[in-house]
């Protein structure tokens, strides 16, 4: 598999993914859109771990702007159906690896390569340094091959950041494995696991299974909250990204057309050859729900929705420490048309949208998914370690 | 035929604020700035990455700006997206305030030649600016200097009747932003959009309105306030056209408005809340220190120099020049007149200024040197006219007034015994004179003071002089 878009340090432990910046590095987001694009500046995540004496392998390749299902569809990548972040954490080139979560790539990344990612809380990870597409949901998270490697980078780039302006005021954050997980209450969403496969479906009862032989109780409850989610989530997803790639025109930096007569032209003919067909999807949906006829009915309800959701799950999160569920509905992804990808991708982040849409932590681990409360990372961690460490 | 119109406008005036840096980024100095593209950060100039972080100086310039036009201050408001393709904006989109402007409902009263008005504020919103294209040869170049500098955007209800309300509006509020500190109010860093109908005069109704763009001289926005409402009111008159909504530019050379884009075509900009940007919620604590350090309301200074008899027209250059009207102030409690050290200041040196090409806003003179040539004056040493001599001096070359009046010699003790004794010398030197005045020609009269006043050399209170010389003159 080709892990990398651009290789920086032979002994690098940690990899960066090519949607975060790392200074002089040509950062293009599996975008031709931004091709040649080298940042003045890194990611607060990559100074922060660079401070502390990590050094960064290079740049993994990301589906164009972090938009498909795993990565497949990055202008740079081989399109295989698997993240290149993930697959490089698991081969152990690299101790850990950084990824953006805007809608669950990441986890579902790690999911089919059997490794961890964790989708912090928002506003605990810097997002200054982020190719931002959905700035409302989208988060700096991290790839490790378990939860314990999770906790140890997470420690170091958490925090707050003056330059980030939705960035929490907390200084410092602590991650750990060792929160006690015996008595704890876990429960399965009915709806979200009955769209799983067998080879899925198998992973989340042995979990389950793990858990509850170090004492967690794991019952069923059913909740139609995620298909809203999902689609609220789409909504404002679209809508934001289609905001913020309204800056790659062509003009200042990235791709520009060859052919073009007036300034039309150049936007549209830059535009038109830069952007895959997802992401040109995205874009017109987007705009699509942002128009003035749209608004209201669209996007407006949208952000009401979050509010439901969110007082929703906090009920749930309140009877039970966490919510463990399917991150994909396939342990193994097969080959498709760029043309279906706006229905694939949405259909499957029925899984994840809702960690997105309201900002709860969300760990990707053994091929399934446990969300929590706002702050509460190191149950999950803890949770996943217990599981893990029986699988050793 | 020749029913009476009523004209009936609003305003949108974009007023760019006084801050050290940039609304969004920490570049600073774009005012100052000279070469194209020397005042851009990756923030300001749209690369990915980078993240909008609030100035919080533009919400205390913003709110200051609301106290002073009596409006409500929101203490929730928030920042949306406007969107929109243009070279100059870097991100296509412009950071602005739709849903939760920091500031509405105010007032602003008015007084024109036609009486007394309110004009009612809609809003006060932060927004950040675009950049600048610059068109040459085969191609356009992109500036990003004044891109994400701060501007406040003060929307007021349809409320201006006349072309003269608007002007005199426009005075105010530039008077007061930069007795306030808000802005200074330069060239181009005020910017209108007029919103114009006309009507019968009686009725209730709005008539059909166009909005003409992005106008920052006074003059030529009351020139096309003039050509608009007449060309509303001829075509309700003579039908000969039918006036749609839309919207229009002004242009200076031929004093007339041409249609831009109508509302059919107008763009869709698909606002929505900025995601980067937290809501801002303005305390108790931070409204009062707002307060605290507003300065001085105009309208309590200018009544305060109306009673101390200074005339309306230098009312208005004072209010208008913060530096200028802090000079009065301290000349005023140095123990001087008020409406004297007025003239002192808007004539005297406003014309030495002027005869070196200067502005007013360029005096440099302290309280204490000005204090001292107007006491000088004040007390009979000197004349007016030496006064003058040494303010020049002062305004043009920086020289300390009493170290002057020392080597001019304006320093001597000055008292009629002394006025007598210079008189009698002149007269004794001036035989031929004195007889022909004696002979009835008064201008020789004329001569003799003059050169009485040469002898003096400025000393002595011109009034007296003429007095002694009267009374000595008879005597002969």
């Amino acid at each position: 598999m080709k892990y990398y878009a651009k290789t920086l340090c032979e002994n690098g432990t940690i990899a960066v993914d090519d949607t975060i910046l790392v200074k002089g590095a040509e950062t293009a987001a599996g975008s031709r859109m931004l091709e040649g694009f080298e940042p003045l500046f890194s990611a607060e995540a990559v100074t922060r771990l660079e401070e502390k004496g990590y050094k960064i392998s290079g740049k993994t390749n990301v589906g164009e702007f972090g938009l498909d299902l795993v990565g497949e569809f990055s202008y740079y990548g081989d399109g295989e159906l698997k993240s290149a972040a993930a697959e490089l954490v698991k081969s152990g080139e690299v101790q850990a690896a950084l990824g953006v979560d805007m809608n669950g790539a990441t986890r579902r990344g790690a999911a089919l390569s059997g490794v961890d990612f964790l989708k912090p809380t928002y506003g605990t990870v810097s997002r200054y340094g982020v190719v931002s597409c959905a700035a409302s949901g989208e988060q700096l998270g991290v790839y490790a091959k378990n939860a314990d490697g999770v906790a140890k980078v997470m420690s170091v780039i958490a925090g707050h950041d003056d330059k980030d302006g939705t960035s929490l005021p907390e200084k410092q954050y602590e991650y750990s494995v060792t929160v006690p997980v015996s008595g704890k209450k876990v429960c399965i969403i009915k709806e979200l696991a009955e769209k799983a496969d067998a080879d899925v479906l198998a992973k989340l009862t042995a979990f389950a299974d793990a858990l509850k032989a170090s004492g967690v109780s794991v019952e069923e409850i059913s909740c139609d909250l995620f298909e809203l989610a999902n689609t609220a989530w789409e909504i404002l997803m679209c809508a934001e990204t289609c905001n913020n790639v309204s800056r790659y025109d062509g003009v200042k930096f990235g791709h520009r057309a060859e052919k073009y007569r007036n300034i039309d032209e150049l936007y549209v003919n830059s535009r038109t050859e830069g952007f895959n067909f997802l992401t040109k999807a995205v874009i017109l949906y987007g705009s699509d729900v942002l128009s003035k006829n749209r608004y209201k009915d669209c996007y407006d309800k949208s952000l009401r929705v979050r509010r439901v959701v969110a007082e929703g799950i906090e009920k749930i999160l309140a009877e039970y420490d966490a919510i463990l569920l399917p991150a994909t509905s396939k342990a193994q992804y097969e080959a498709y048309d760029i043309k279906e990808a706006f229905g694939k991708v949405f259909e499957e982040s029925v899984f994840t949208a809702v960690a997105n849409l309201i900002g709860i932590p969300a760990l990707s681990a053994c091929g399934v998914q446990l969300m929590g409360k706002q702050f509460d990372e190191s149950l999950l961690l803890s949770l996943a370690h217990s599981v893990e460490r029986k699988g050793e | 035929m020749n029913m009476k119109y009523e004209i009936v406008i609003g305003l949108e005036t974009h007023v760019e604020l006084s801050t050290e840096s940039k609304i969004f980024c920490s570049c600073g100095g774009h005012s100052a700035s000279n070469e194209p593209n020397d005042c851009v950060c990756p923030a300001c100039s749209g690369m990915p990455g980078m993240l909008p972080v609030m100035n919080k100086r533009v919400v205390e310039l913003a709110v200051t700006a609301g106290l002073m036009l009596n409006c409500n201050i929101n203490r929730y408001t928030t920042f949306d997206k406007k969107n929109y393709y243009y070279p100059d904006l870097p991100c296509a989109y412009q950071i602005t305030q739709l849903n939760h402007p920091i500031c509405t409902d105010g007032l602003v009263s008015l007084k024109t030649s036609q009486g007394a008005r309110d004009i009612r504020i809609k809003q006060i919103h932060m927004e950040e600016d675009a950049g600048k294209l610059v068109h040459g040869g085969n191609y356009s170049y992109v500036d990003f200097n004044r891109t994400s500098v701060p501007l406040i955007e003060i929307v007021t209800q349809p409320d201006f009747r006349s072309a003269e309300e608007v002007v005199t509006y426009l005075n105010k509020l530039k008077a007061m932003f930069r007795s306030g500190g808000i802005s200074e109010c330069e060239e181009g860093a005020m910017r209108c959009d007029v919103n114009i109908s006309v009507r019968p005069e009686g009725s209730t109704e709005f008539g059909v309105r166009t909005e003409i763009k992005n106008m920052s001289s006074f003059d030529a926005i009351e020139k096309a306030i003039q050509y608009e409402s007449q060309r509303h009111i001829d075509a309700l008159e003579y039908e000969l056209e039918e006036l749609v909504q839309e919207t229009r530019r002004f242009d200076d050379a031929s004093g007339k408005t041409f249609a831009m884009r109508n509302k059919e075509t107008e763009a869709d900009y698909r606002y929505f809340p900025d995601a980067n940007l937290m809501p801002i919620v303005i305390s108790d604590e931070w409204l009062e220190q707002i307060k605290a350090n507003k300065p001085e309301e105009v309208d309590e200074k200018a009544r305060l120099y109306r009673e101390a008899g200074i005339s309306d027209k230098e009312i208005d250059m004072l209010i208008g020049n913060n530096k200028i009207s802090k000079l009065l102030d301290d000349v005023v409690d140095a123990g001087c007149n008020a409406k004297d050290a007025a003239a002192w200041i808007l004539t005297d040196c406003a014309g030495i200024l002027r005869k070196d090409g200067k502005s007013l806003a360029e005096l440099e003179i302290t309280a204490e040197q000005l204090s001292y040539v107007i006491k000088m004056v004040d007390a009979g040493n000197i004349n007016r006219g030496a006064g003058k001599k040494i303010l020049i001096a002062v305004v043009e070359q920086g020289v300390d007034p009493e170290a002057y009046c020392k080597e001019q010699g304006f320093d001597a003790k000055v008292d009629t015994a002394m006025i007598e004794s210079v008189i009698d010398k002149v007269l004794d030197q001036s035989a031929q004179a004195v007889e022909d005045f004696k002979n009835g020609k008064t201008k020789a009269a004329q001569a003799i003071f003059g050169a009485c006043m040469r002898e003096l050399k400025g000393a002595g209170d011109v009034a007296i002089i003429k007095e002694i010389l009267d009374k000595k003159l008879n005597e002969r």
